[in-house]
């Protein structure tokens, strides 16, 4: 394959990886933003996505695109009925005191990643797609008698990795649209924007808190349920999406869902990318080393609005 | 935890008089703790005296870990980088120096003081939640740097010293007996020194941050140089622990810079005390048994999956502690006794 088409295989990797970061990444900063907490254990609520996924499809016998309908569904609502009990037994107890939250949520990371180890093992388990049909990929090539359409052989994609991105488009536009024109999305904005004054107001902060940190794991789960034909269920497979939604959440700007967005097509279209000419090792050196730095010398980004 | 910023001074002479009687009880405190380990060491089964002197050289881990933590109140998330510098900084030097142990424990101190020194000028730029982020990032880039260097490193499976390299002052190390001791002369200095070093107007001075940085910077304290020597010291003796380790084990492995010595050390402070002396010691010996007992229980009565699911008490016990003891067992003794240092 020649250089043109080689980049836009990888450019279309990337924009999945990129659709299923958005997810994760939205659930850890709209988390942060309501709740000023960083939740180190978000990772391990989009694993137990994958691992719930792989559980009930292989429960419910029958077609197996019937398995993925329902695990696309359940499997986001129990993590996020969840993260809501881990939130009302641990968070809510520690005042969500920003240290205090950070070392409670690792232990909840060790909880949730050695109980899966526990119960699902260490295999890593493969989830059958509802539909996977191949689709060639058509490239244009300049040629003495103009541009040319051709097909290059090995360039190609799978319907079902086109209906990932369509989907995360879809997810995200519904939670703008709820947090923008409905009650309950006016609400958490009020609470994110003065939690004392929301609650001066009537509102109850409590159960806002929970809900919104039961939305941020429902999010990663629904994103791993999306990746997880793709990918495959596995134990350890939060700890990348979680340095990730860090970088995003950082580069993006905390408590904006579009600057989140924005920043995740970025960061998932260049990490595909780069993997291409760096060793994955390297990759992860730098994205760790460009989180470590963005928030030295560019504090505000992250933290800017808690300050005054 | 306050009191010694906060209590009312008393006049000059009752004041030196009640700190020369907490200098002698602290002093008596601590020969005391070494009295009982090595009383213990006769006393003990080799099993457990084997497992006393790993115990030992995790609690200056952990020690070091305390002096940033528990006495200026910065949390850190990436302490393994320190160990991991120490162990690698002793190690490699072995390995491809061809240098004594002497020597390479100098190497080792080095690699930890230049790393420590690094990342405190560059994350003490930052406070709070992005500190203990900072932290985590530069400790994982460090992980993934000795991964990366593979080839001399030997990644996470490691590379094993010599039984010739483990000589020290003519003492051969991998005696469970010269093993024991050496661990405990190391933690031994550790220990005064860190008693020594708290109970010092710099200590002190570290408290007066933790409790209160507007006022310690009004009262004209340069904030952060304090805070970049504290993380120099932690970091330091943090470095010792993992050139001990490698010395005293025989054993370098990239695990040993993975996360989850980061976080023990947390635990172990936690768990034992913040702020206090022997906190750290508490909380490795009971953290160390709690993981051992039910690894051993679990191995022997549950499937082979379980006993590799060591982390899991620790996960478990972190939040534990959290909501319900965050001052550990020397926090709760203190209650009592007043006086702990």
């Amino acid at each position: 394959m020649d250089f043109g088409p080689y980049l836009f295989a990888a450019s279309l990797e990337g924009a999945i990886t990129a659709a299923v970061l958005a997810l994760t990444a939205v659930g850890l900063s709209l988390v942060f933003g309501v709740m000023r907490v960083v939740n180190v254990a978000h990772g391990e609520f989009y694993m137990l996505g994958a691992v719930l996924a792989w559980w009930i499809t292989s429960m419910i016998a029958g077609h197996p695109a019937l398995g993925f309908w329902v695990a696309i569904v359940v499997a986001p609502l129990i993590v996020g009925a969840l993260a809501m009990l881990c939130d009302r037994f641990i968070l809510n107890k520690i005042n969500y005191d920003p240290e205090r939250t950070i070392v409670a949520t690792i232990g909840l990371l060790y909880v949730i990643q050695q109980s899966t180890l526990m119960t699902f093992g260490p295999e890593a388990r493969p989830v059958e797609a509802p539909f996977n049909e191949r689709i060639a990929l058509p490239w244009l090539e300049p040629t003495n008698a103009g541009l040319q359409v051709i097909w290059p052989t090995g360039l190609s994609t799978t319907s079902y990795k086109l209906f990932v991105i369509a989907a995360a488009v879809t997810i995200l536009l519904i939670l703008w649209l709820v947090m923008t024109r409905t009650r309950i999305g006016l609400i958490m904005r009020a609470t994110q924007l003065d939690q004392e004054m929301a609650q001066a107001h009537g509102i109850d902060v409590n159960k806002v808190y929970a809900l919104v940190f039961g939305l941020g794991a429902a999010l990663a789960a629904l994103g791993a349920v999306l990746v997880v034909p793709i990918q495959q269920a596995y134990y350890l497979m939060g700890s990348d999406p979680l340095l990730l939604s860090f970088i995003v959440v950082i580069i993006g700007g905390l408590g904006s869902v579009l600057g989140t967005v924005v920043a995740a097509v970025l960061i998932g279209m260049t990490d595909g990318i780069v993997s291409v000419f760096f060793t994955p090792t390297l990759a992860k050196i730098l994205a760790t080393l460009l989180v470590a730095f963005v928030l030295i010398f560019k504090p505000n980004g992250l933290f800017g609005k808690r300050r005054e | 935890m306050s009191e010694s910023v906060n209590k009312a001074m008393p006049s000059a002479s009752i004041k030196k008089r009640q700190r020369v009687n907490v200098g002698i009880r602290s002093v008596l405190l601590h020969v005391a703790v070494i009295a009982v380990l090595i009383a213990l060491y006769f006393v003990l089964p080799e099993y457990h005296s084997g497992n006393l002197a790993r115990i030992l050289v995790l609690a200056i881990f952990a020690m070091g870990y305390n002096v940033l933590f528990g006495y200026t109140g910065l949390l850190s998330l990436g302490h393994a980088l320190f160990f991991a510098s120490g162990m690698y900084g002793f190690g490699l030097a072995i390995q491809f120096l061809d240098v004594t142990a002497s020597v390479a424990i100098v190497t080792g101190l080095l690699s930890a003081v230049a790393v420590s020194t690094i990342i405190g000028f560059l994350a003490l730029r930052t406070t709070g939640v992005a500190f203990m982020i900072v932290t985590l990032m530069f400790a994982q880039a460090g992980y993934l740097t000795i991964l990366l260097f593979g080839d001399y490193t030997r990644g996470d499976e490691g590379f094993v010293i010599q039984r010739a390299d483990r000589i020290l002052f003519g003492f051969d190390l991998t005696q469970p007996a010269n093993r024991f001791f050496c661990a405990l002369i190391l933690f031994a200095i550790c220990l005064f020194f860190v008693a020594w070093l708290v109970h010092s107007r710099f200590g002190k001075t570290l408290v007066g941050i933790r409790e209160n940085e507007e006022r310690a910077e009004m009262l004209g304290y340069d904030i952060q140089r304090h805070k970049l020597i504290a993380v120099i010291i932690s970091g330091t003796l943090s470095g010792a622990a993992g050139a001990a380790y490698a010395l005293l084990f025989g054993y370098a492995g990239a695990s040993f810079a993975a996360v989850q010595y980061s976080i023990l050390p947390l635990l172990y402070v936690l768990l034992g005390g913040a702020g206090t002396t022997i906190g750290p010691l508490i909380g490795t010996l009971f953290m160390f048994y709690l993981i051992d007992y039910t690894s051993e229980f679990s191995s022997r009565y549950l499937p082979s999956d379980f006993s590799s699911a060591y982390m899991l008490i620790a996960g478990v016990a972190l939040i534990v502690l959290t909501l319900y003891a965050p001052q550990g067992f020397a926090g709760l003794l203190r209650r009592k006794v007043k006086w702990l240092p």
